[in-house]
C-alpha cells in the first residue's frame, strides 16, 4: 500500500475549481514529484494534504488513514511535514528558534537534539547562523532553514513546495543534492517543482499537473524522456 | 526637585497601569491584526470583579488580612481570563475568516454589551461603589516631602512582576515561541503542528488577566469605583491603547515602554504645565509619534531579505 494515496481530489477557491479530481500515490521510501507551470494547482495540492485547504470532495489517505478533514496541526503529528512555498521562515525568530518550532510536536528532548545535529550536518551554513534572526538570511539559507525545520518534525512524508524558487543554479544543485540525501536516509518525499529538469532527476515517480488535472503520470525517468514533457517543461524540441 | 521626584513616582505608577492594559491590545493585535475594543471593558470588569470578590469574602468591613489583596488580585485575573476566553470563543472565533472590519465591529458590540450588561441591578448595578480597603492608605516614608504610598509601590511591583512573567512566557517558553510564530504567520505556524486556535485562546486569557490586574490596581488606588459604563473607564482604556500604538502595536516590549512613557508625560505635563490638559499631552504625544515614527517606537525595524 502506498504511504500517501490521493483519490479524485477536488478543491474550490470560491468559484475557481482549482483541483479537478486528481489522483496520485506516493510510495514509501520514494521521491514523487508534481511538476507543472504556475497556477496548475501544485501548491494547492500540498496545502490540501497538509490540511490548510479543505477539499470539496475526494479522499486523502496517509498510511491508510483518512486525513481529508483533519486540522493541520493534527496532520503534522501523524508524520507529514511541509516546507511551504516561499519558505515561510519565521523572520522574527532566530534560526535556532525556527528549528525548535519545527520540533514543536515532539517531547523527546534528547532525540530532538540528536536530529538537530543531523540536520545541521546536512546544512552546515545554518550552524554558523543559529543565533541570527532568520529574516536576515539569504534566500538559499532560508530555503535550507525551511527544509531543516520540516525535518525536525521527523516526518515520514516530507512535502517540499518549490525548493528551487528564486535561487541561483549552484544553490539549487546543493539543495537537490540534500533532498536526495534526505530520501536516502529513509524519508519519503513529495516534491512540487516548476524546475522539471531537476525534479525529474531527483524523483522516482512523476506527475504532470495542468490546470487542476493530472495529464501525465509515469516513472520519472520515462517522463523526462517523453516528447510532451521535453517540449513543454524541459524546453527541448 | 521634590515635585520632580514625586511626579516621576506617580508617572511610573500610572504608566504601569497603562502598560498592563496596553499589553492586551498589542498581543491580540500581534496575532489577529485587529483592535479588540472590548479590552478596556475587561479592565473595567477587573475592577468590578475585585470589589465584588472582596465583598463576597467579607473584606468590605473591618481590617482584612495583609495577604487579602493577593487573593483578590488573582481571583479577578482568573475571572477576567475566563471571560476573555469565552468572548474569543463566542464572538471572535466564528469570524476567523471574515473580513477584519466585521471583527472590529463585533469588538465594539462586545464592548457596549459588557458596559451595559454590567449596569444591570443583579450584576454590578449602576451606582459607583467603594473598593474595600485591602491596601491600607499609608505612606511608606516621606523623604524631603516626597511621598511614596503603599498603593503606588504595590502598583509598580505588581506590574513589574507581571510584565517579567509575560516576558519569560513569550521569550523563554515553548508556548511563547509558538505565540511569536503564530503572530508572524498563522498558516505556517499550523504547518509546524501548532494548534493556532489554542494559542489564540491563550493570548486572550493572558491579555485579559493582565487587564484585570490593572483594574484591580486602579480600584485599589482610586477606591471609588465608577459605574461600568462610566466615561472614565473608556478614557483610561483609550489612553492605554494610545500607549500600545506609541510603543509600536503588536510589539510586547513596545507596549510596556509606551505605557510607562505615557504615564510619565501625562504626570509631568500635569505637574509643570496644567493639570487640566492631561489628556491633551497624551494625544499630542500620539500625534507626534504618528508623524515622526508611524510604526511606533519599537515598531518593526528588522530588515527582511527576500
Amino acid at each position: 500500500m502506498a504511504l500517501l494515496e490521493v483519490q479524485d481530489l477536488h478543491v474550490h477557491y470560491g468559484a475557481v475549481h482549482a483541483l479537478q479530481g486528481i489522483s496520485f500515490t506516493v510510495e514509501e521510501g520514494q521521491v514523487a514529484t508534481l511538476i507543472g507551470s504556475n497556477g496548475a494547482g501544485k501548491s494547492t495540492t500540498l496545502r490540501t494534504i497538509s490540511g490548510l485547504v479543505r477539499p470539496s470532495s475526494g479522499s486523502i489517505r496517509f498510511d491508510g488513514q483518512h486525513i481529508g478533514a483533519m486540522a493541520p496541526h493534527k496532520i503534522v503529528r501523524l508524520g507529514i511535514a511541509q516546507s511551504p512555498e516561499g519558505r515561510g521562515v519565521f523572520a522574527n525568530l532566530t534560526v535556532h528558534e525556527n528549528l525548535e518550532i519545527g520540533a514543536y510536536t515532539r517531547n523527546d528532548r534528547a532525540e530532538v537534539a540528536r536530529d538537530r545535529e543531523r540536520v545541521l550536518h546536512l546544512f552546515p551554513r545554518l550552524r554558523e547562523r543559529l543565533k541570527q534572526l532568520s529574516g536576515t538570511l539569504s534566500g538559499g539559507e532560508q530555503q535550507m532553514l525551511a527544509i531543516a525545520r520540516a525535518l525536525l518534525a521527523r516526518p515520514r512524508l516530507l512535502l517540499l513546495d518549490e525548493p528551487s524558487l528564486g535561487l541561483a543554479p549552484q544553490i539549487v544543485k546543493t539543495i537537490f543534492q540534500i533532498i536526495r540525501e534526505i530520501n536516502e536516509s529513509g524519508t519519503t518525499i513529495l516534491l512540487v517543482e516548476q524546475n522539471a529538469h531537476m525534479a525529474l532527476r531527483a524523483a522516482n515517480q512523476g506527475y504532470v499537473l495542468e490546470v487542476g488535472k493530472i495529464v501525465l503520470a509515469d516513472d520519472a525517468h520515462k517522463l523526462s524522456q517523453s516528447d510532451e514533457v521535453r517540449k513543454a517543461y524541459l524546453g527541448i524540441s | 526637585m521634590t515635585t520632580l521626584v514625586q511626579t516621576l513616582i506617580d508617572g511610573v505608577a500610572l504608566g504601569s497601569l497603562y502598560a498592563l492594559i496596553a499589553l492586551g491590545y498589542t498581543m491580540v493585535y500581534g496575532i489577529l491584526r485587529f483592535i479588540n475594543f472590548a479590552h478596556s471593558d475587561i479592565f473595567m470588569l477587573g475592577a468590578w470583579f475585585s470589589c465584588t470578590i472582596a465583598g463576597l469574602l467579607g473584606w468590605a468591613v473591618g481590617t482584612p488580612p495583609t495577604w487579602a489583596f493577593i487573593v483578590v488580585l488573582l481571583a479577578a485575573m482568573a475571572a477576567c481570563g475566563l471571560l476573555g476566553f469565552i468572548i474569543e470563543r463566542l464572538a471572535y472565533r466564528p469570524l476567523r475568516s471574515a473580513p477584519r472590519i466585521n471583527v472590529l465591529i463585533t469588538a465594539i458590540g462586545v464592548s457596549l454589551f459588557l458596559e451595559n450588561f454590567g449596569q444591570l441591578p443583579k450584576i454590578f448595578g449602576n451606582t459607583p461603589t467603594k473598593m474595600p480597603a485591602l491596601i491600607p492608605d499609608i505612606a511608606l516614608g516621606s523623604f524631603a516631602g516626597v511621598r511614596l504610598s503603599l498603593v503606588n509601590l504595590i502598583v509598580i511591583v505588581v506590574a513589574v512582576v507581571l510584565m517579567g512573567a509575560l516576558e519569560w512566557l513569550i521569550y523563554g517558553t515553548k508556548l511563547g515561541r509558538a505565540m511569536r510564530a503564530v503572530s508572524y504567520d498563522t498558516k505556517t505556524a499550523a504547518l509546524m503542528g501548532i494548534d493556532v486556535d489554542r494559542v489564540i485562546s491563550i493570548t486572550f486569557v493572558v491579555g485579559s488577566a493582565l487587564a484585570a490586574a490593572a483594574g484591580f490596581l486602579q480600584a485599589a488606588k482610586i477606591v471609588a469605583v465608577q459605574q461600568p459604563a462610566h466615561v472614565s473607564w473608556v478614557q483610561l482604556g483609550l489612553k492605554a491603547f494610545v500607549a500600545a500604538v506609541i510603543g509600536g502595536i503588536g510589539n510586547v516590549r513596545g507596549a510596556m515602554i509606551g505605557g510607562v512613557l505615557l504615564g510619565l508625560v501625562e504626570m509631568l505635563g500635569g505637574a509643570y504645565l496644567s493639570s487640566e490638559l492631561r489628556v491633551v499631552y497624551v494625544f499630542t504625544m500620539l500625534i507626534l509619534v504618528l508623524l515622526l515614527k508611524p510604526e511606533g517606537l519599537l515598531g518593526k525595524t528588522t530588515v527582511e531579505k527576500v
